[in-house]
C-alpha cells in the first residue's frame, strides 16, 4: 500500500499539489493520463510524511494519503 | 496503514467539470467533509443556482435542488420551513448572490433563515467566459471591462461579508480562503462552524470563500492562487465579520 | 356545513387550509391582500408556514423550494406581481413540481390599476414563461366555486405534478358571497412524493431540477411535458346556460360570465335566442364542448375585461366555421348588461345571419 496514491485518471495536471507538499516531493509525471494531462504523482515514497497538504490542496480528490500504523 | 486522507462519503466519485486547478473543486470537498464529520449526509439538502456550481447536484451525494440565478435563498427557504429538522446549504457564486442575488440573500440573514450559504468569491462570472461581477475588483479586466473596471462608470466591487455582518439575522459570517492548505484548514473550520451554528438553530450562517478562476483569469492555477492572494485578499480582507460568542475566531 | 358570508380572497385562503395546504410565500398587491392577510392569521392556526418574501419572485422560489420538499404549498398575487414570478413558474413546470397559484387579475399593461381585469389571459394559458409548458388553469366565477376549486387544484397539482393557477380577478377577491367549505379537516389522503428533497435516508439522492444541458435529454423531456399536457385533457370544465337553441352564443369566463349570463336573460325576455358557453377550465380548453354549444349559433360573441384575448382562442377552437366577436372593457371597467344586451340584438338582427 502506498502512503501517498495518485488516481492518475482524475488528475487535470494543475500543479498545485506540488506547491503544497512540504517535502518537495510531488511531481508531475512524464507520461499522459486518460484526459492528456501529465498527472501528479510521488515517486519517492518514502520521503512522505502523510501530511495529506497535497490532498488538502487537490480540487480533484486525486489522492489518497495512508500513514504507518504506530505499533 | 491507516487512511487519513481519503473522498469524503459526501462527495461522488464524479469527476468534477471544472477547470483544472479551478479551487471549486477543493470547496466543494470541505464541504463534504463537514457534512461527513457531523453524520449528517442523510439530513442535508443542498441548493446549486445557475453558475459553475450549478452542477454541484452531480458532486454532493445528498438531495439537492437546483436553483434560478441568484434565488438559492429563497428556494433554500422554502426548503427549511417545510423541513426544520434538516440541515440546509445553498452553494452560490459572486455573479449570483452578489448581483441578481442580493435581495435574496440580504433578506435570508434578515429573517435568520436557519440556513448556511457557502459563497465562492472569484472576482468573475466564470460559466459564462469572464464577465464582470459586482466583486470584479477596480482595474480587472473582464470580458465586459475589457480596459479594467472602471469606477467611475463601474462602481466599486461589494464586501457581501462586511454588508451581510451589519444584518442581526445573520449569526456567523466569515471569509476564509483555500490558497495553501493552513488556509484551507481554517476555511474548513468556519464552515464546520457555521453548519453548526445551524444544527443548533441559532440562525442564518454564511462562509464567504475567496477562490480562483484560472480560465477566465487567463493563469495557471498556481498563478491564479498567487494573483488572489496580492489581489483579492486586500480589498477582501479575511477572518471572522460576525459570531454569536464574541472573541471566538 | 352552514353557509358563511365571507369575501372571495379570505374564501380562498381558508379554501386553501380545507385542501391540506400549510405553506403559503407571498407579497402584498392589491387586489389580493386579503389573501396573504388571512392565511397569516390562519396557517399557524394549523400548524402551517406563512411567510411573506420580500418580493414575488423570492415568494415563488421559496414555492419552488417547499414543492419540491413534498409540502402543499400556494402563492397567490396579482397580475403585476404575476410577471415578477413567470421565471420561477417555467422552473417549477420544468421541474415538474406540484403547486397552486392565485392570479386577482387587475388592469393593465405595466403598473395598470388596482380594478378587475381578464388580460392575463394570454400569460395564464399561453405561458408567460419561457420555454412550452403549461399551466392547468382553472377560472372560477363565484366564491363558492372558488373555495371548490382550491380543494381540486391541489389534488390536479399532485396528481400531475405541475402547476395550477387559479385565475381570478378583482371582483371575485373583493366581493362577498355565501359560501360552504368542505368539513373541516376531511381526512385527505395527500399523495406520496417519494421524488421530494425530504433528507436522502435510505435512498438515493433525489433531485429537483430543469437543467438538461444535453438537448438530447431536454427534447426527450420536453415530449414528456407534453404528454402529461395531453393527459390533462381529461380535466377539461365547463358550464352551459340555455345554449340548445341558442342563435347567438355568448362565451366567457369568471366574473364577464356573470355578466353575459344576465344578459342572455335580458335577450331571451326581448325573443332573442340567446346562450352563454362558460369554460371553467381554460387549460385545457374545452374545445368540444364549445363546438357543440355553438353548432346552431349563427354568431359566437366573446364578453371579456379585456381587449380580447379569449376571443381568439374561441375563433382557433371553432376552427372559424362561426363568425365570433368581441365585446370588452379594459382598464379595469367593468362591463354592463345592458352594454352586452345591446351588441347580442345587434348581432341577431345584424344581416349576416347566413354563415359564410
Amino acid at each position: 500500500m502506498l502512503k501517498v496514491e495518485f488516481d492518475e485518471d482524475r488528475c487535470k495536471g494543475c500543479e498545485l499539489c506540488t506547491d503544497a507538499c512540504p517535502k518537495n516531493i510531488v511531481i508531475m509525471a512524464e507520461h499522459f493520463n486518460a484526459m492528456g494531462f501529465h498527472p501528479a504523482t510521488v515517486v519517492e515514497q518514502e520521503k512522505c510524511i502523510s501530511c495529506g497538504f497535497c490532498a488538502r490542496m487537490c480540487p480533484d480528490v486525486v489522492i489518497t494519503v495512508r500513514k504507518e500504523e504506530k505499533k | 496503514m491507516i487512511t487519513v486522507f481519503e473522498r469524503p462519503k459526501a462527495l461522488t466519485a464524479v469527476k468534477t467539470h471544472y477547470c483544472p486547478g479551478c479551487t471549486h473543486g477543493i470547496i466543494h470537498r470541505l464541504v463534504a467533509e463537514v457534512i461527513d464529520e457531523l453524520g449528517v449526509q442523510e439530513e442535508t439538502i443542498g441548493v446549486s443556482p445557475v453558475g459553475c456550481a450549478v452542477l454541484a447536484y452531480n458532486y454532493f451525494d445528498v438531495d439537492m435542488q437546483e436553483a434560478a440565478h441568484g434565488r438559492a435563498p429563497a428556494v433554500a427557504t422554502g426548503i427549511k420551513r417545510v423541513h426544520p429538522d434538516k440541515v440546509v446549504f445553498t452553494y452560490q457564486g459572486d455573479g449570483d448572490l452578489a448581483s441578481i442575488g442580493t435581495a435574496e440573500i440580504v433578506h435570508a440573514a434578515a429573517r435568520s433563515e436557519k440556513i448556511t450559504t457557502i459563497f465562492v468569491n472569484n472576482a468573475t462570472y466564470g460559466m459564462t467566459g469572464g464577465q464582470m461581477a459586482p466583486t470584479t475588483l477596480v482595474g480587472q479586466v473582464s470580458t465586459t471591462s475589457p480596459r479594467g473596471r472602471d469606477s467611475a462608470i463601474q462602481g466599486y466591487p461589494i464586501r457581501v461579508s462586511e454588508m451581510l455582518a451589519t444584518i442581526e439575522g445573520a449569526v456567523y459570517i466569515a471569509r476564509v480562503s483555500v490558497h495553501n492548505p493552513q488556509e484551507v484548514a481554517k476555511a474548513k473550520k468556519a464552515i464546520k462552524t457555521a453548519f453548526e451554528l445551524q444544527i443548533a438553530g441559532r440562525g442564518f450562517t454564511l462562509v464567504e470563500i475567496l477562490s480562483t478562476c484560472p480560465t477566465n483569469w487567463g493563469y495557471s492555477p498556481k498563478d491564479a492562487l498567487k494573483w488572489l492572494v496580492d489581489n483579492m485578499i486586500p480589498i477582501y480582507p479575511l477572518g471572522v465579520k460576525k459570531t454569536l460568542e464574541e472573541g471566538k475566531s | 356545513m352552514a353557509k358563511v358570508l365571507m369575501k372571495g380572497n379570505e374564501a380562498l385562503g381558508e379554501a386553501a387550509i380545507r385542501a391540506g395546504c400549510r405553506y403559503f410565500f407571498g407579497y402584498p398587491i392589491t387586489p389580493q391582500n386579503e389573501i396573504p392577510q388571512y392565511l397569516a392569521k390562519r396557517l399557524p392556526e394549523v400548524g402551517g408556514v406563512f411567510l411573506q418574501a420580500e418580493s414575488e419572485i423570492a415568494a415563488i422560489n421559496m414555492v419552488y423550494g417547499a414543492a419540491g420538499s413534498g409540502a402543499r404549498v400556494m402563492t397567490s398575487s396579482s397580475s403585476p406581481g404575476i410577471s415578477l414570478k413567470q421565471e420561477g413558474i417555467t422552473y417549477i413546470a420544468g421541474a415538474e413540481l406540484p403547486c397552486v397559484i392565485v392570479n386577482m387579475q387587475r388592469g393593465g399593461p405595466g403598473l395598470g390599476s388596482i380594478q378587475p381585469a381578464q388580460s392575463d389571459y394570454f400569460q395564464a394559458v399561453k405561458g408567460g414563461g419561457h420555454g412550452d409548458y403549461k399551466l392547468l388553469v382553472l377560472a372560477p366565477a363565484t366564491i363558492q366555486e372558488m373555495v371548490d376549486m382550491m380543494g381540486k387544484a391541489f389534488d390536479l397539482a399532485d396528481e400531475y405534478r405541475n402547476p395550477v393557477m387559479i385565475l381570478g380577478d378583482g371582483i371575485l377577491g373583493q366581493m362577498m358571497e355565501g359560501v360552504e367549505f368542505p368539513a373541516e379537516e376531511t381526512a385527505l389522503t395527500l399523495a406520496e412524493k417519494p421524488w421530494a428533497t425530504t433528507g436522502a435516508k435510505g435512498r438515493k439522492p433525489n433531485l429537483i431540477n430543469s437543467l438538461f444541458l444535453d438537448p438530447v435529454e431536454l427534447e426527450q423531456h420536453n415530449h414528456h411535458l407534453q404528454r402529461k399536457y395531453d393527459r390533462m385533457a381529461k380535466e377539461v370544465l365547463w358550464e352551459n346556460y340555455r345554449t340548445d337553441d341558442a342563435e347567438v352564443v355568448l362565451v366567457g369566463y369568471g366574473s364577464s360570465a356573470r355578466i353575459a349570463k344576465a344578459a342572455v336573460d335580458l335577450a331571451r325576455a326581448h325573443g332573442i335566442k340567446a346562450g352563454l358557453f362558460r369554460p371553467i377550465t381554460l387549460f385545457p380548453f374545452p374545445k368540444a364542448a364549445l363546438q357543440e354549444a355553438c353548432k346552431q349559433a349563427n354568431h359566437v360573441l366573446t364578453v371579456e375585461m379585456s381587449m380580447g384575448q379569449l376571443v381568439e382562442d374561441v375563433r382557433y377552437n371553432l376552427e372559424f366555421k362561426v363568425p365570433v366577436h368581441f365585446y370588452g372593457r379594459s382598464g379595469g371597467m367593468v362591463p354592463t348588461t345592458r352594454a352586452v344586451l345591446e351588441e347580442i340584438i345587434r348581432w341577431a338582427h345584424s344581416g349576416e345571419e347566413d354563415k359564410a
